[in-house]
């Protein structure tokens, strides 16, 4: 059972309005133009001045589109936190190599992982993931385009992970809407492939900012593909200066310990943090 | 990127804000935009009409506050305001700008009857 929204329910967390519109203010229905009524509205004047509003009907709200989803995340992150377990929000377009980088990853690795998968339909690539013997919950997102933050509090549900896991998010195949939606996790990871283009970095922007690190996987083929990984390089830290980058490949191995490496040395900043509070 | 699904945490939030007896109709609703926000506004006004059916706000004015795009040039480490996610920097000419604000998605007021 979800303790934000309690699922299902379309009301924000703390609506308490019960449907009383019986009672005596009922009759403002039916004189929508009346000014001679007053309305009272809890959060006061507006304080602002807008041409064609008039101030006692304006009610001013403050509140981000996406409110309700960085409660879900904040949640979740809170409760990460609690049991020192390290998050990474994977993105990358579909066929980047995502989950055959996260197998050498897990295969590759010590101390406790899991993993939540994100895709819209098929349960694959966790069965994948379960083949390497981590814990893996698939979320299908439908019609989604992106995992939110109430989907990875109901998978956290069905994952238990333990204490001083290694968690894995690999969200929906998709550059555009993932960037947007806070899960939780302590840094976005982009995976790019060489056979992407190097421009993609340019196209998509809003991802590699939103990124902490970028994951420039498949280095194997470059080769054999005329790709300039340099180009990559520059183009990511056009769109984001800040961005760190390594050049790994999923298949050879090449890249994995570094990769592995900074996924440690971040996890273990966190819990040295933590024991600092 | 995804407008009906942002227009469905707008309807959540102003139904809540519409949620009471003094409140018949809402007429208009304000929303903050940044530049570098993703959000693209003729699928929002499109998505808008749809997802409001039905709530007290079905037929308000959606208007749509432009904020703009700031970033942080790293090779003269100025803040500066840019039009295009991929402008260079308007003082120095630099071509490497972390954002530091243009992404806001807010729902700043409403206008209610």
């Amino acid at each position: 059972m979800c303790t934000v929204c309690g699922c299902g329910d379309a009301k924000l967390a703390g609506a308490t309005h019960g449907d009383d519109h019986s009672h005596d203010h009922h009759h403002h229905e039916h004189h929508p133009h009346g000014h001679h009524h007053d309305i009272h509205f809890g959060h006061g004047p507006a304080g602002t001045e807008v041409p064609g509003m008039s101030q006692e009907r304006l009610i001013e709200i403050e509140t981000g589109i996406l409110s309700q989803n960085d409660r879900h995340a904040a949640i979740n992150r809170s409760r990460l936190a609690e049991s020192g377990i390290y998050a990474v929000n994977l993105v990358s377009s579909p066929g980047s190599g995502k989950t055959t980088l996260l197998c050498a990853t897990i295969r590759a690795m010590s101390g406790p992982v899991g993993v939540i998968e994100g895709d819209q339909q098929t349960t694959n690539d966790a069965d994948r993931i379960r083949e390497t013997g981590a814990p893996a919950v698939q979320v299908n997102t439908g019609k989604g385009c992106h995992l939110d933050g109430h989907m990875v509090g109901h998978a956290l549900d069905h994952l238990s992970p333990a204490p001083d896991t290694t968690l894995f998010i690999e969200n929906v195949g998709n550059l555009v809407c993932p960037a947007a939606f806070d899960l939780g996790e302590d840094a976005k990871v982009a995976i790019l492939s060489v056979t992407e283009g190097e421009d993609k970095p340019l196209k998509y922007p809003d991802m590699f900012t939103a990124a902490r690190l970028a994951i420039l996987n498949k280095v194997d083929l470059a080769p054999h593909c005329d790709v300039d990984l340099d180009l990559y390089e520059a183009n990511l830290k056009r769109v984001n200066p800040a961005i760190e980058i390594l050049r790994v490949s999923a298949r050879t191995g090449e890249g994995l310990d570094a990769w592995i490496g900074w996924l440690q040395a971040e996890a273990q900043a966190k819990r040295q943090r933590k024991a600092a509070e | 990127m995804h407008e009906m699904s942002l227009c469905e945490g707008i309807r959540r939030v102003v139904d809540q804000a519409a949620d009471r007896p003094d409140v018949a109709r809402v007429t208009r609703v304000r929303l903050e935009i940044g530049k570098f926000a993703g959000v693209e506004k003729h699928a929002l006004s499109f998505a808008w009409e749809v997802v409001m059916r039905g709530s007290k706000a079905e037929g308000a004015t959606l208007d749509m506050i432009d904020l703009p795009g700031k970033a942080l040039c790293y090779d003269c480490m100025k803040e500066v305001e840019i039009e295009e996610r991929l402008s260079p920097c308007p003082d120095c000419g630099g071509g490497k700008l972390l954002p530091q604000g243009g992404d806001e998605m807010q729902i700043k007021d409403m206008e209610v009857v």
